[in-house]
């Protein structure tokens, strides 16, 4: 753990230290509130609804923006020699990345806090709980994203690769509970319980059940075991 | 005390190295030696744990590699070829995550880098973005970051590839004085370099060793030839041709034209005679003028082309 957490802080000078960082944490903070204040004022309710509905869409392009060079790079400029032979293991390499991606994810969501801040002090009967589960839910599903990021600039030393290999695998989550009008019912189901969109439903509206913890929980360790592994493989290749 | 035994690597069909055994005890300075693409960094990356080995085993202190990944990966510092670096980091922040790395922080840290500037050279660039410096000073970096725990063991993969010639015999002294106190393991593929640097070498060809010993070891076990070359006025070519049977051992090699009007020979023999007077005599006797004679012997370079471009093992 302590060695994930060295990767991770050297993961973040690194970020903090390219412009390409602000630009990128920018456009985030844009994008959300452009289209979050466009309907605030005129839906009149007093909640974050539209932010949270946002917030998944803007992560299927920011969240592999910021975690497409988290391997591929070292893998591209070697350096992935010089860290693997430091006394570190695969495992801590891949969790600290993770939770530098993660971080970052916190980070830009902190951005939007100006907008929480907006509705406590113009709003009334503002309902704090299924804010904090909004939030939670915008972690969770960034946590997922940033796995399946990790994993897609894993198996590549090309960044644009990993951009495009980890936006086809979050837009499919993305996108499973919205074709099941096209499936039979029988697999429909399966469908709707591996899609993202699922899951984050029931927290943004304030239920946090544990069947969706433990999805969210095994998406991210399925990604981040894989991307493990895939680390471990260039032993042997 | 560093054993590697059977050691064969595959990648897909290539094999890179092909049933490789050697020894290297505590304090030696080994230089590994070889073409490009002969096995060397294969060998060391198995070393380093980088890669894991198709068969075989190597053994440090006793542990293998294979299983005792993480504390042999502690007692090695290790300068990779063409020695990645993390060009947009600060050098001072870099040294710094490998001591957080090393459980080297606070105090020890301040006195290990001070330590490290001043072996490596580093003073005046420890605050510059890594990307900013020069190759030389890039190499310092990589160096002084793979020694930087004061490791037992220092593997350094081709360390003065690209560096101008000071800077080389820089690095050369530097390896030298850390060698006093570790083992180090550093391969080239040129001969130079671990003659000036390694206490023994090991010459490597098409992932097979097919020489181990010190320099004067190699030499002496390599039963080299003596070349003389002559040029020969008033000579025929028929004359020259029959030199050879002055002894049974001697070789006409080359016979071509000389822009002098005669003709250039280089006549070879074993080392441990010496033709030259056989040679003159024969020619006054032809009644042949003799402008030039020079004796050629078989340099360590000689055998290392020998060994490695020929592919035959004339030990």
């Amino acid at each position: 753990m302590r060695n994930s957490l060295i990767i991770c802080r050297k993961e973040l000078a690194g970020f903090f230290n390219s412009p390409a960082a602000y630009i990128v944490l920018l456009v985030f903070a844009l994008l959300t509130s452009w289209f979050f204040s466009n309907t605030f004022f005129l839906a009149n309710q007093s909640d974050l609804r539209a932010l949270f509905d946002i917030v998944p869409m803007v992560y299927l392009f920011f969240v592999p923006a910021i975690t497409m060079s988290l391997i591929a790079r070292e893998n591209q400029s070697g350096t992935i020699e010089f860290i693997t032979t430091l006394p570190i293991s695969d495992h801590e390499i891949v969790l600290g990345k993770f939770l530098a991606g993660l971080s970052l994810i916190a980070f830009a969501l902190s951005l939007t806090a100006v907008h929480a801040f907006t509705l406590i002090m113009v709003g009334d009967k503002v309902d704090t709980g299924a804010l904090l589960s909004g939030y939670l839910g915008l972690m969770l599903v960034g946590a997922v994203y940033t796995a399946i990021g990790l994993f897609g600039s894993a198996v590549t030393d090309n960044q644009i690769a990993a951009f495009i290999v980890s936006i086809m695998i979050i837009l499919t989550m993305f996108l499973l509970d919205k074709m099941l009008v096209l499936v039979p019912a029988s697999i429909a189901s399966v469908l709707q319980y591996l899609s993202v969109d699922y899951h984050l439903s029931n927290i943004s509206k304030g239920v946090v059940d544990s069947r969706n913890l433990i999805y969210f929980g095994s998406v991210i360790a399925f990604f981040l075991l894989v991307s493990i592994r895939i680390l471990e493989i260039r032993k042997w290749k | 005390m560093i054993r590697i035994e059977h050691l064969t690597k595959d990648y897909g069909s290539v094999r890179a190295l092909n049933d490789i055994n050697f020894e290297v005890k505590d304090g030696e300075i080994l230089g590994f030696l070889g073409p490009n693409g002969a096995g060397k960094s294969t060998t060391l990356k198995i070393l380093t744990t980088y890669l894991a080995p198709t068969r075989g085993n190597v053994w440090i202190d006793d542990q293998n590699v294979l299983e005792h990944g993480d504390r042999i990966r502690e007692q090695i510092g290790y300068l990779p070829e063409m020695n990645p670096l993390y060009g947009e980091m600060i050098a001072y922040d870099y040294l710094q995550f490998v001591g957080q790395v090393r459980k080297i922080t606070g105090n020890a840290f301040k006195a290990r880098l001070a330590k490290v500037i001043d072996l490596c050279g580093l003073g005046g660039v420890i605050h510059k973005s890594i990307s900013e410096l020069s190759k030389g000073y890039r190499q310092r970096v990589g160096l002084a970051q793979a020694i930087f725990h004061d490791p037992k063991i220092l593997i350094l993969d081709e360390p003065s590839s690209g560096l101008d010639p000071n800077q080389i015999v820089e690095i050369r002294e530097l390896i030298k004085s850390l060698g006093k106190k570790k083992t180090v393991i550093m391969s080239s593929h040129i001969l130079q370099e671990i003659q000036a640097t390694a206490s023994r070498m090991i010459i490597i060809n098409k992932g097979q060793i097919v020489a181990n010993g010190t320099t004067e070891e190699l030499m002496s076990s390599f039963r080299g030839k003596t070349v003389v070359v002559l040029e020969l006025l008033h000579a025929t070519e028929q004359g020259i041709l029959e030199m050879k049977n002055i002894h049974q051992e001697i070789r006409i090699a080359k016979v071509e034209a000389s822009p002098d009007g005669g003709f250039n020979v280089h006549v070879e023999y074993p080392n441990h005679m010496d033709l030259r007077q056989a040679l003159f005599e024969y020619a006054i006797g032809n009644q042949w003028t003799v402008l030039e004679m020079s004796r050629h012997k078989v340099s360590l370079e000689d055998v290392f082309r020998n060994l490695t471009v020929e592919g035959e093992v004339t030990v």
